[in-house]
């Protein structure tokens, strides 16, 4: 167990996408937990085929891909939540609009340059080489900072997830929050979506939250717990792409399924006790 | 000075007025019942004062030095989901943080007054309880003791008792009215006529525009309390 270890660690390209992939899955999940709960699980996957987009697009005019990615999704996540909150077109159809729209000129721009070849495969279901020293430099920054932005506005981040109406009637400003959510979802997709691909990075952001919300009953630990979670399956699914030659998104998702099941059964187990 | 003054308030959605010529003010330690049928535009006035709603004529003006962060709130009770994983004390405590600004924490004042509005309503017992696993009664209380950790002078309550079974509406009346003891204004909309006159000092009544607003004796005495008083009692 322990050669295998030294045996991956021992590729610098692995080291580099393990501590990016760390960081990535902690900021999912701790932003997962309050967007399942606003019901904006869907954002996630909108926004990650804005992301696939807008990485064709930056290939396409040969631009850094993140360079590229971050505004456009940034963007794109603000306007998701304006429309959402204000316009006759509500949020899941919204969402649906933008993601299908993202991914057709997506896919035009591809096939007009370079046609459809394996860069599509890797947009779609990443791929653990995908980050450069330069990439991994930019989201180590990035991630430590959505990370302790969520620390300084954890209460505030409650307050609105639990009761915006009553927020905005004291005076928080719910608005304005409701922009940090989308702004830091928007940076954790762009950073994650290059190794998880933009089919499966919003796994990232609902099943750890999902699994956590099984077993703990108050916010703190929800938060925690999924934050533990995510890191682990994480790094379980790093292993196990690298021991079996399967693509590493898949298999980190698949070990976030194989732990939402464990702990749905044990929440069934210590209800049956009660 | 009025702690809040309504001046020609209209409220509409989508350019129909649903509410309009509300005049009334609210004063230090006033208990204001807001009373009407459904769809006279209550809530809209509720949600107007507490600034979620825009009116679309008239004003509101906030004496007396009050702000947003002054007033406390209670929704109608099915405005928060079921299943939301917070303790009581978390969200008690969420009540304090309009007092934080831009601290990111908690400091020792609130949490001392996060304790005694814990202590007040007799619920820090439950303080590590889990919201959704708390019955009506005591979710109020909690929600109850959340408001008054914003409110120092104004709590605005939104059908506090329309979920709530006799005794524990009796017993939310009770804690209202030592909040009013303590002079903080309330402001309430019910549907529960006989416990919210008992308690409240005065009456406004809606019917998409203001009909009377007076104290209660006068309110029972006039024709409109006749009218409404006899079409609620026909439901």
């Amino acid at each position: 167990m322990f050669e295998i270890f030294v045996e991956m660690f021992s590729y610098d390209f692995l080291v580099r996408a393990v501590i990016v992939g760390f960081l990535v899955s902690i900021c999912a999940s701790l932003l997962g937990v309050s967007l399942v709960l606003k019901r904006y699980s869907m954002i996630g996957d909108g926004l990650s085929h804005v992301g696939f987009g807008s990485l064709a697009i930056a290939s396409a005019l040969n631009l850094a891909p993140l360079a590229v990615s971050i505004p456009i999704v940034v963007f794109s996540a603000f306007i998701l939540l304006r429309v959402s909150e204000n316009s006759k077109i509500k949020g899941d159809a919204s969402i649906a609009l933008m993601s299908a729209s993202a991914l057709a000129i997506g896919v035009i721009v591809i096939s007009m340059t370079k046609g459809l070849t394996i860069d599509v495969c890797n947009y779609l279901f990443g791929s653990i080489l995908a980050m450069t020293p330069s990439d991994v430099y930019l989201s180590i920054v990035l991630s430590i900072a959505v990370i302790i932005l969520f620390i300084i506005f954890y209460n505030k981040i409650f307050a609105v997830t639990f009761d915006e109406n009553f927020a905005r009637a004291v005076g928080i400003k719910a608005g304005m929050y409701n922009s940090l959510i989308a702004l830091l979802t928007a940076l954790t997709i762009s950073l994650g979506m290059r190794m998880m691909g933009a089919l499966l990075i919003s796994s990232l952001i609902i099943f750890p939250s999902l699994t956590a919300m099984r077993l703990c009953k108050t916010f703190k630990s929800v938060i925690i717990c999924s934050t533990i979670i995510s890191a682990v399956c994480f790094f379980i699914g790093v292993v196990i792409s690298y021991l079996y030659a399967v693509p590493t998104g898949a298999s980190i998702v698949c070990v976030n399924i194989i732990m939402l099941l464990i702990f749905c059964l044990a929440d069934l187990l210590r209800r049956r006790e009660k | 000075m009025a702690l809040i003054q309504c001046v020609d308030l209209s409220f509409a959605y989508n350019g129909n007025t649903v509410l309009s010529d509300v005049n009334f003010s609210v004063q230090k330690g006033d208990y204001i019942c807001i009373v009407g049928a459904n769809g006279s535009g209550k809530s809209t006035l509720i949600k107007g004062i507490l600034g979620l709603k825009k009116q679309s004529n008239g004003e509101i003006i906030f004496g007396d030095g009050l702000k947003s962060a002054d007033v406390g709130y209670i929704p109608q009770q099915n405005a928060i989901q079921k299943n939301f994983p917070a303790n009581v004390y978390e969200i008690v405590a969420s009540g304090r943080l309009n007092k934080c600004g831009l601290r990111p924490f908690y400091n020792k004042q609130d949490k001392k007054i996060i304790d005694e509005n814990l202590n007040l309503f007799g619920i820090e017992n439950l303080k590590h309880k889990s919201f959704s696993e708390l019955s009506g009664g005591q979710q109020q209380k909690v929600l109850l003791a959340r408001a008054l950790c914003s409110a120092e002078k104004l709590l605005i309550l939104d059908e506090p008792a329309s979920s709530l079974d006799p005794s524990a509406a009796a017993d939310l009346y009770a804690l209202l009215k030592k909040i009013n003891d303590k002079s903080i204004a309330i402001i309430i909309v019910s549907h529960d006529l006989t416990n919210s006159f008992l308690n409240s000092k005065k009456v406004l009544h809606l019917e998409n525009k203001q009909i009377f607003f007076g104290s209660v004796e006068d309110y029972i005495k006039s024709d409109t309390a006749q009218r409404f008083m006899r079409s609620v009692k026909n439901v």
